[in-house]
């Protein structure tokens, strides 16, 4: 804003506001700045946590709000720790959590470490490469399950070129045992790129004069690796896995595009079920509970991450 | 081992963080392992415990 600007809209305060406003601490004026942002966060964020902590006490339901509502205690963590399809979701959504994060930062890694490599149609490459994360998780979830179609899919294809079985003789999607693997596989297709670009972020602010020195002192590429590109690039790798792990345990759309849970509960992973509870079958009081559950889990996951993630940049 | 045990009894941050990530860890652990459901029962607690002592030793003295 120009001083003609700010002078002129001095002008137009009314004198006694403006007389209130002087007379006002610096202290009293952040905290008029800032208070919208306080409140709109109090009102969006911890005032829902705060209801849904005292929901997960109680066995409302929304769908009859004119019902007692009967406070019911430690009654639905009761209920919900001692229930085995639950314990079977936690699986689902650890072995889905595990094998994405590994995948996604190892396939993100290097392809940054390549694309990193001066080459021709570096730059091409790179949109290619990021496309997929482009694309809405719906359209990801119907395209996959196109891919997976025993008679026509693609993937189905591809393995039986490499592998010589008969393409209609597995079902990704069906199979009790590959449908874990198949939801892995789409979430790696497309979400490999965003780890790609924070380990590239990575990669790029690392100084050439690092890698000179090492040349001077006749240390061989292995070694530049091991001592230089992953010490340095460590911390947006931790970023990388921070943001995935927070992102995937919360996984949804995708999952419900593709497998929609099933066969059977092999990929109802917590999100999803969580979902069904409040949604389908109505236990407000009892999916505030198994939210709080997975609220607590993230959080507590989220803390020792960054602890540990401020350690790693100090050094 | 004696140093942590005597950053603990001198309520300094780096050990008690160091416990209640463990336990964090632990409660994580316990949720997602496919081995004893009373496992999973504890669960809950023991990362709830550990979440909440992270907080509090987190405004502890360095």
């Amino acid at each position: 804003m120009t001083n003609h600007a700010i002078e002129s809209a001095a002008k137009q305060t009314p004198d006694g506001l403006a007389r209130r406003i002087r007379g006002l601490s610096d202290r009293a004026i952040a905290w008029i700045f800032v208070a919208p942002t306080i409140i709109l966060l109090l009102a969006v964020n911890i005032f829902p946590l705060i209801w849904t902590i005292r929901l997960s006490f109680t066995n409302f339901r929304v769908n009859r709000p004119n019902k007692d509502v009967e406070w019911v205690g430690l009654r639905n963590y009761e209920r919900i720790l001692s229930d085995s399809d639950i314990w079977n979701t936690m699986q689902a959504t650890a072995h889905f959590l595990i094998w994405t994060i590994v995948l996604q930062v190892l396939i993100g890694f290097t392809l940054a470490y390549l694309i990193n490599k001066k080459f021709k149609g570096n730059d091409l490459w790179t949109t290619i490469i990021v496309f997929p994360m482009m694309l809405s998780p719906a359209v990801v979830g119907n395209f996959w399950t196109f891919l997976y179609q025993p008679q026509i899919g693609l993937f189905n294809y591809a393995i039986a070129f490499f592998t010589g079985a008969d393409p209609a003789s597995f079902s990704m999607i069906g199979d009790v045992h590959l449908a874990p693997w198949a939801i892995v596989i789409a979430d790696t297709w497309m979400w490999t790129p965003f780890v790609m670009l924070i380990c590239l972020a990575g990669l790029r602010s690392i100084p050439d004069s690092i890698y000179e020195a090492a040349e001077c002192d006749r240390a061989s590429k292995w070694r530049q690796f091991w001592t230089i590109t992953i010490p340095m690039a460590l911390p947006f790798l931790m970023l990388a896995v921070l943001f995935r792990g927070i992102e995937n345990f919360k996984m949804f759309d995708l999952v419900v595009q593709l497998t929609g849970g099933g066969p059977g509960n092999t990929t109802t992973l917590t999100s999803i079920d969580l979902k069904r509870e409040a949604f389908e079958r109505w236990r407000t009081g009892y999916s505030s509970a198994y939210a709080v559950i997975l609220f607590v889990t993230v959080f507590g996951l989220a803390s020792i991450y960054v602890k540990a993630l401020n350690k790693v940049k100090e050094r | 081992m004696t140093d942590f045990i005597n950053g603990l009894l001198g309520f300094r941050r780096g050990p008690w963080e160091m416990l209640a990530s463990i336990l964090i860890a632990l409660g994580v652990v316990m949720l997602m392992q496919p081995f004893v459901l009373w496992l999973y029962s504890y669960s809950f607690v023991v990362t709830l415990v550990g979440t909440v002592m992270f907080v509090i030793v987190s405004h502890f003295r360095e």
